[in-house]
């Protein structure tokens, strides 16, 4: 994870987001009354609980993976010089790695801080937001069924690609270089 | 299913430690030490996420949303839709539950997929909340760019495959 450049716990959006918050929280409590903002808090605090184990999971992942895989394994699989073998892999993997995105965004990040090409990555969180089974399966299938989600994930494959192929030439227009923070 | 993504990813996370181990203890020590590190400084945003969302999403108007995306499926329309998808918070099941409620309510499903996919690509709650402070800030917008024509993609692809 890019321990360099991280915003402390509290900056302004946070500070925006809590805003909205409380705001939504004054208009539930005297719209809806004690009872309703309860029972909000206590599904809210139920929700809280389940991802604790999840985030904590997700960061050791990405802290592990950093210090576990060589950086010339990074470099030759899904670095700069990776070319569309890269994006494929980084799309595989998107797809297949489990969890929230507690796990997807420390991982991509550990990858990002050791060199991984920005259209690797792009399409790794691309491809797990679109592509990814745990979501579909947990909430998307029982609200669509199988039919709206089969397609639609189907018809998503090639988009975590193109959205790779489309990131390395806005990178580099930028003048960005892989691995930097 | 939650229980056996929830137990899949400890399974990594054992094997990756197992690993680390074996390799030596001092190592073990420091990618624990780095993850723990970075879960208590997630914590703080984690809870206004969360506790925030459910309050965020009961305050929206669901409704007005889904009377958004409307049976047309042009370029407007696609764009509302997509609009729509960055602009509505809440954990999981609100974007899916509103997508439904579109679709039962007539809008037709190129929409409903160019929402779903916008609001699972740039629902702003969560590249705020989340993806900034675990990621490399430029990674993040430059992903949000290559990422923009994506929910006009889903809609086209789906538009020509007539499904579902």
């Amino acid at each position: 994870m890019a321990s360099s450049r991280r915003p402390g716990p509290l900056d302004w959006s946070t500070g925006l987001i809590l805003l909205l918050v409380a705001v939504a929280m004054a208009i539930v409590y005297v719209r809806d009354g004690s009872g309703k903002f309860l029972e909000i808090l206590s599904s809210d605090a139920w929700l809280f609980a389940t991802m604790l184990p999840n985030l904590l999971a997700g960061c050791l992942v990405g802290a592990f993976i950093s210090l576990l895989l060589p950086r010339e394994v990074v470099n030759r699989w899904v670095g700069s010089e990776s070319g569309l073998t890269g994006i494929l892999i980084a799309s595989v993997a998107g797809a297949i790695l489990p969890g929230g995105p507690f796990t997807i965004y420390p991982v991509a990040g550990a990858l990002a801080v050791m060199g991984a090409d920005f259209g690797a990555i792009v399409a790794l969180i691309t491809s797990w937001s679109l592509l990814g089974y745990s979501r579909a399966l947990v909430w998307e299938l029982p609200f669509f069924g199988v039919d709206f989600v089969g397609w639609r994930v189907l018809l998503a494959v090639p988009l975590p690609i193109v959205a790779g192929l489309l990131a390395r030439p806005i990178g580099r227009a930028l003048g960005w270089k892989a691995g930097e923070p | 299913m939650t229980v056996a993504v929830v137990l899949f990813l400890w399974v990594i996370v054992i094997a990756l430690g197992l690993v680390a181990i074996m390799r030596s203890r001092a190592l073990f020590r420091s990618g624990f030490k780095a993850g723990a590190v970075d879960f208590l400084r997630l914590l703080p945003r984690l809870t206004i996420g969360v506790f925030g969302s459910g309050f965020i999403a009961e305050v929206m108007p669901q409704e007005l949303i889904a009377l958004w995306l409307g049976p047309d499926s042009g370029l407007a329309g696609t764009l509302i839709a997509s609009a729509a998808g960055a602009l509505t918070p809440g954990g999981p099941m609100i974007g899916f539950a509103i997508g439904v409620a579109a679709l039962k309510s007539g809008a037709s499903a190129p929409q409903v997929i160019a929402y779903v996919t916008a609001w699972a690509l740039f629902a702003l709650h969560r590249v705020f909340l989340w993806e900034l402070p675990m990621m490399p800030a430029r990674i993040v917008w430059l992903r949000v760019i290559a990422s923009l024509p994506l929910p006009f993609l889903a809609a086209w692809i789906a538009m020509l495959a007539g499904r579902p």
